[in-house]
């Protein structure tokens, strides 16, 4: 019986080979019957386009396919890192009014879920993109609320710190004060588990990593020069700035993931027994610890599985960039498989990168789930 | 089970590749309609009308063929294609043929596995900027914002005539026409660049106040626009290539779809062999004899055409005007 199992297992696998095969065979016979360039040594030709947005990585339309389609990469990184840490704190929070006992946050809560949660993110998009871009005056009568900072329908130009060798020494203190903090509360916890006796090791831990470049930032003579963006020709010039595309898709990803994100942390929360927290308090925890050691640890078993998911929609969502002018890496693979003709190639790449975006973000979450699963529980 | 499944997902994969190895005209044929690649909505080139009936030249070469295979210029579906789907639409073999404001460039007639049957519509790139901004000329658009649509010559020669004069500019890069356009003017772009024929159309069609928009002097390119097939099917090629000759060669002669049928029993031998009345062109195509008499009767020539569809938009004839009155347009003999 064990014997043909694994025979038919072995003749299905056979089996999809085959196909596989036969389909890949096929395509490219036809690709040369029809005379269609195929392979991928298009990626080292010049592009020959430009792109919008190109930062971290100096791009021109003298440089190759590669290096646009790595631009694009980075776009969409972008996009979907800062979406992630905005969306997991937004939805948070709303997760959690949903579930106050303040009657008009929690409906208000309730309200946004339902709302944003049940209207296309396509339509959203838009909806986002022609409001900065309809209501914002043009860049030459830009709105202008604090100084330095500039709102217009090229978006928001903003005055950034003048690089000085001073922020990498800063960068460097950075990491020291986190590496102190984390040895600190290690030693906290075993102080605890020994004696009995808490320490703020979360109060410290923060003062100490924040604390330690704030010291050298002081002791170097608190170097503060700014770039401002001024109007040169038609465009801010200096500074930094965020483009309207990037507001709108990085706005509408946050919002629309932060409405699922919200159910999650509500359910979660909800799944822990109203006992382990009367059980907490009749231990005398005050509510703030209660929720910290005793509800959260439990909850969070609950939330990181259903929460990988959304990461994984928020990322691959970013690809409706596309509609409203993004140069995420849909957009310029697209323009790459146009202006070449190979579109087997680019769907092939746009494939494969999504995939290992995707698969990096399991398999981060699936650590950090073991991590937080009950011991001995695990099958 | 999984097994024959398998044989039957190969079979099925080896038909479809088969099925592509039939003649084009047969498969028109036996299906009973030509199927199309059209803009998504550029007014007279391919817009559906308040009817939703599809109007414009490049959708007159569509009808053309239609006349020439059926005898019916009605028997056309459309397929409306993003610049950006237009060439992977062909090569699949979703639609017959494209007719779609399509530069003809070297590259897209080798790597694409395409061929371009000649030109409708002899173009160059424009820039178009809101009268407000007091810009005369493309040089002095260094560090503009330019709107500007993807997988199109017209982004390649944007970054080219940068370069070539030292100057930067910021693509806002949008696939849709009607998004695009709707970019540029809510301000989001300095510039609109596109054919100088879409500029107009554009203008003309979508622009909430046309007069506060002007197309700037420079043209920055050679752009041929014309009707593409797919490669490897000559009878085919040969077909859409002569039925939008035909139209030329019909402006030529003076025959038009309202005289036509005066002119079927002239004596002039260019007209008679035109009408099918001798020569037996239609035989050489794999077509009836009247191919080039149902164009004109029922989609006109190309003269007809360009009053019908660009002439109410402001259009000049200019380079698209016949050889004989110094444009660009000239058929070869049909003999």
């Amino acid at each position: 019986m064990r014997w043909r199992a694994a025979a038919l297992q072995a003749l299905l696998v056979a089996a999809v080979v085959a196909v596989v095969w036969l389909l890949a065979t096929i395509t490219a016979q036809n690709l040369e019957a029809r005379r269609i360039a195929s392979g991928f040594g298009f990626l080292q030709r010049e592009a020959g386009f430009e792109i919008g947005e190109t930062p971290f990585l100096a791009y021109s339309a003298a440089d190759t396919y590669a290096r646009a389609i790595a631009v694009g990469l980075i776009n969409t990184f972008r996009v979907a890192l800062i979406g992630i840490v905005l969306a997991t704190v937004l939805g948070t929070l709303i997760g959690l009014a949903r579930l106050s006992r303040n009657w008009l946050l929690a409906r208000l809560a309730t309200g946004y879920v339902e709302l944003l949660r049940n209207v296309p993110l396509l339509v959203q998009l838009f909806f986002l993109y022609v409001i900065i871009t309809e209501n914002l005056p043009g860049p030459r009568q830009a709105l202008h609320p604090l100084p330095g900072v500039f709102l217009s329908n090229r978006g928001i130009a903003f005055p950034v710190l003048e690089p000085d060798p001073v922020h990498g020494w800063m960068a460097a203190a950075l990491v020291l004060g986190l590496v102190l903090a984390v040895l600190l509360v290690r030693w906290a916890r075993r102080r605890q588990a020994l004696t009995g006796q808490p320490f703020p090791a979360l109060a410290a831990g923060t003062a100490l990593a924040l604390g330690v470049p704030l010291v050298v930032f002081l002791a170097a003579g608190a170097p503060l020069a700014l770039a401002r963006p001024e109007l040169r020709g038609f465009n801010f010039a200096g500074g930094g700035a965020l483009t309207p595309e990037f507001a709108a898709l990085l706005g509408g990803l946050t919002l629309y993931t932060a409405a699922f994100i919200a159910e999650t942390v509500r359910a979660g929360v909800l799944a822990v027994d109203r006992g382990q927290s009367e059980a907490a308090y009749a231990l005398g925890l005050p509510p703030r610890r209660t929720m910290r050691l005793v509800i959260l640890p439990q909850a969070l078993r609950v939330i990181v599985p259903p929460l990988t998911s959304q990461f994984l929609n928020l990322t691959k969502n970013s690809s409706l960039a596309v509609a409203i002018g993004y140069p995420d890496l849909v957009s310029i693979a697209n323009t790459t498989m146009n202006q070449t003709g190979q579109a087997i190639e680019g769907i092939a790449i746009i494939m494969a990168v999504y995939l290992t975006i995707s698969l990096s973000i399991s398999a981060l979450m699936n650590w950090y789930n073991r991590r937080i699963a009950l011991r001995g529980a695990r099958r | 089970m999984k097994a024959r499944l398998a044989i039957v997902a190969c079979a099925a994969a080896l038909a479809s590749g088969a099925a592509h190895a039939q003649s084009t005209l047969d498969a028109v044929k036996s299906k009973g309609y030509l199927q199309c690649g059209v803009n998504t909505g550029l007014a007279g080139f391919s817009q559906p009308d308040a009817r939703g009936v599809w109007k414009g030249l490049d959708v007159d070469a569509c009808r053309a063929v239609a006349a020439a295979v059926f005898g019916d210029a009605s028997k056309v579906r459309f397929t409306p294609l993003t610049a950006q789907q237009r060439f992977t639409a062909l090569q699949s073999g979703e639609i017959d043929m494209l007719s779609r404001n399509t530069t003809w460039t070297l590259s897209r007639d080798t790597s694409l596995g395409l061929n371009f049957v000649g030109t409708n519509y002899y173009d160059g790139q424009g820039f178009m900027v809101p009268k407000k901004l007091g810009v005369t000329s493309a040089k002095q658009l260094n560090g503009a914002t330019i709107c500007v649509q993807p997988g199109t010559t017209t982004e390649l020669n944007l970054a080219d005539y940068f370069r070539a004069n030292k100057m930067t500019f910021k693509p806002v890069v949008i696939e849709k026409l009607e998004e695009v356009t709707n970019a540029y003017f809510s301000g989001r772009c300095d510039v609109y660049t596109t054919d100088v024929s879409g500029l107009v159309s554009t203008r003309g069609s979508r622009a909430p106040n046309p007069a506060d928009h002007v197309i700037l002097p420079e043209v920055i390119s050679k752009e041929p626009l014309g009707p593409v097939v797919r490669h490897g099917d000559d009878r085919w090629f040969d077909i859409v290539k002569w039925s939008l000759f035909a139209m030329l060669e019909a402006e030529e002669l003076g025959l038009t779809s309202k005289n036509i049928d005066q002119n079927l029993n002239s004596t002039n031998p260019a007209i008679q062999r035109f009408v099918g009345a001798s020569g037996g062109l239609g035989k050489m195509l794999s077509l009836d004899d009247r191919w080039a008499y149902n164009i004109i009767k029922q989609v006109g020539n190309y003269g007809e055409s360009f009053d019908a569809n660009l002439k109410p938009l402001g259009f000049d004839r200019g380079l698209n005007n016949l050889w004989t009155h110094g444009g660009l347009m000239y058929a070869p003999p049909l003999r």
